[in-house]
C-alpha cells in the first residue's frame, strides 16, 4: 500500500489522481499506524517550510516518518516535501528539518543573475551527474522536461543530487541517499515523464 | 534552460468549450476533457479553463468537468472565470487546479489578490488583465471586455503585482480574433514593468505569430491561444518543432 502523508500542508488531489492513473491505489492519511503499515509513503507539500515542518511536528508524525525511514521503509518528498528531508532552510529564518538527507535549504534569489524570473516555474530540462544515472530516474531521457514551481532550492548535498536544472545556476532538481528519495519538480504535473518516475518509485524496490 | 510554454484555453459555457471572435458570437466548439487530453498528448505546457458561466448549475458542471480533467490530465491546470473570493478559489483548488486567475473579481476587490497570495502563495494567484487602447493609452476592461474600466493598464498590473500576483496573462482585445499576431507592442510595455511570468494573449492566427513573438520579446515566458488550436488550424507539435527550428527552446 502507496501512502500519501496527510498533515494538513497542501492540496493532495493531483498527486492522488496520478498515482491512480499508474495503477496504485493511494491511501491519504495522517493515522500513524497506517503509515506504519504502508510500503512506501509520499511526503508531499505546498507552502511555507516553518509552517509545514510545524505540522509534522505537532501531528506526531515526524517520529513516525523517522521511525519507518529508519526501518528502510522508502519515502519520496515532493516540492516542499523534498525540502523537509534535509537537515535545515533559511525561508525566512533557519529552520530544522527531517534530517533524512544532509543539505539545506537556501534561497536562489542572489544565486541565479538578478534579471531571471524568480520563483522559477516551467518546464525546465533535467540533467544528471556524471556516472550511473540513479534507478528513479531510469525512464527520463537527457534533457527531457518537468515542471518546476520553487524559489528555495537544496544545496551542500552533492552526494546526494541525482539530477539537476539549469537556470542561471544549477539547481538540485532531484535527490536520493537510500530508501530516501526526493524531486524538487512536480512529477504528478509533468506530464508522462513525471508519471514514469512514480511509476518507477512505486513500483521499484528500494 | 526554461522552455517556452503554449497554452490552450478552453472558454467553458454549460458543460461545452466555446470561443468567440472579440468576445462575441459564441460557437460551440467540443468536449472540454476530450479536447484537454488531446491537447496534453499534442505536447500543450498548461491548459488554462475559463468558466464563462453565471448560472449556479453552470458553475457546479464546471467544477465537475475539471475534476474530471485533472484526474485525467497531469500538466498543470489554470482556472479562471467567475473568481471573486477567497471561497472561489478553494472551489477550484480542490477540483485539481494549480492556478487560479483572476479579472473583473480583482478590478472589484484588488485585495483578493493579496488575500489569496497569502493564503496560497504567489504562484498560484494569476492576474488576468483585457485591454484595449482608449484615447491613446492602455486601458482595463472588466466583465469580460464589455466595460471600460477608465483605469491605465500598465499602473494596474504593477499594483496587482505589488499585491502579490504571480504571472500575468495579457489578454490585447484590439488583437483578439484579428488572428494577425499578437500585441507586440502592448506586451513589451508590460514586460517592461514586472518580473514575474507574462502570457501573450490575443491575436495568433498562425505558426510563425509565436515565433515573433518570443524572438520579439524574450521576457514573454508564455503563448496562449485557443480557437486556432480547437478549430486545427495551428497543430501544437507542428507549432513546437518550428519553435524549436527557430532556435526557441520548447518542450
Amino acid at each position: 500500500m502507496i501512502a500519501v502523508i496527510d498533515y494538513g500542508v497542501g492540496n493532495l488531489f493531483s498527486l492522488c489522481r496520478s498515482l491512480e492513473a499508474i495503477g496504485q491505489e493511494p491511501v491519504v492519511t495522517g493515522d500513524p499506524e497506517l503509515l506504519r503499515k504502508a510500503d512506501k509513503l509520499f511526503l508531499p507539500g505546498v507552502g511555507a517550510f516553518a509552517d509545514a515542518r510545524e505540522k509534522l511536528r505537532q501531528s506526531g508524525l515526524e517520529e513516525v516518518i523517522k521511525e519507518e525511514v529508519a526501518k528502510g521503509k522508502p519515502i519520496m518528498g515532493i516540492c516542499l516535501g523534498m525540502q523537509l528531508l534535509f537537515e535545515e532552510s533559511q525561508e525566512f529564518g533557519t529552520w530544522e528539518g527531517l534530517g533524512l538527507i544532509p543539505g539545506k535549504v537556501v534561497t536562489m534569489e542572489g544565486v541565479i543573475p538578478a534579471d531571471y524570473k524568480v520563483p522559477h516555474i516551467g518546464w525546465n530540462q533535467l540533467h544528471f551527474p556524471e556516472g550511473d544515472r540513479h534507478p528513479l530516474l531510469k525512464t527520463v531521457g537527457e534533457g527531457e522536461c518537468v515542471y518546476f514551481v520553487h524559489t528555495f532550492y537544496a544545496t551542500e548535498c552533492d552526494d546526494a543530487v541525482i539530477a539537476t536544472a539549469e537556470y542561471g545556476a544549477e539547481l538540485t532538481a532531484a535527490v536520493a541517499r537510500g530508501n530516501v528519495m526526493g524531486c524538487q519538480f512536480h512529477p504528478e504535473k509533468s506530464g508522462d515523464v513525471g508519471l514514469a518516475i512514480l511509476r518507477t518509485f512505486c513500483e521499484g524496490d528500494w | 534552460m526554461i522552455t517556452k510554454r503554449i497554452i490552450p484555453c478552453l472558454d467553458v459555457k454549460n458543460g461545452r468549450v466555446v470561443k468567440g471572435v472579440n468576445f462575441e458570437g459564441l460557437n460551440d466548439v467540443s468536449s472540454p476533457i476530450e479536447l484537454a487530453e488531446y491537447y496534453t498528448k499534442s505536447g500543450a505546457d498548461e491548459l488554462v479553463f475559463y468558466d464563462i458561466t453565471a448560472s449556479a448549475e453552470g458553475r457546479s458542471l464546471f467544477t465537475d468537468i475539471l475534476k474530471e480533467t485533472a484526474s485525467r490530465v497531469f500538466i498543470p491546470l489554470t482556472v479562471g472565470g467567475g473568481i471573486n473570493s477567497l471561497e472561489d478559489f478553494d472551489r477550484v483548488l480542490k477540483c485539481g487546479a494549480d492556478k487560479v486567475s483572476v479579472n473583473s473579481g480583482a478590478i472589484r476587490n484588488p485585495d483578493l489578490i493579496r488575500q489569496a497570495a497569502l493564503r496560497y502563495g504567489s504562484q498560484c494567484v494569476v492576474l488576468s488583465v483585457d485591454v484595449k487602447r482608449v484615447d491613446g493609452e492602455f486601458r482595463v476592461f472588466g466583465r469580460g471586455g464589455r466595460d471600460d474600466t477608465g483605469m491605465e493598464a500598465i499602473s494596474w498590473i504593477k499594483k496587482c503585482v505589488d499585491l502579490g500576483a504571480g504571472e500575468i496573462v495579457v489578454n490585447s482585445i484590439d488583437t483578439d480574433g484579428v488572428k494577425g499576431g499578437f500585441d507586440l507592442e502592448m506586451l513589451k510595455a508590460v514586460c517592461d514593468v514586472v518580473k514575474v511570468p507574462v502570457i501573450a494573449s490575443g491575436g495568433a492566427g498562425k505558426k510563425e505569430d509565436f515565433t515573433e513573438l518570443f524572438h520579439a520579446l524574450p521576457g514573454v515566458d508564455a503563448g496562449l491561444a485557443a480557437s486556432i488550436f480547437h478549430f486545427g488550424e495551428v497543430d501544437i507539435r507542428d507549432l513546437k518543432n518550428d519553435l524549436r527550428e527557430n532556435g526557441i527552446l520548447v518542450r
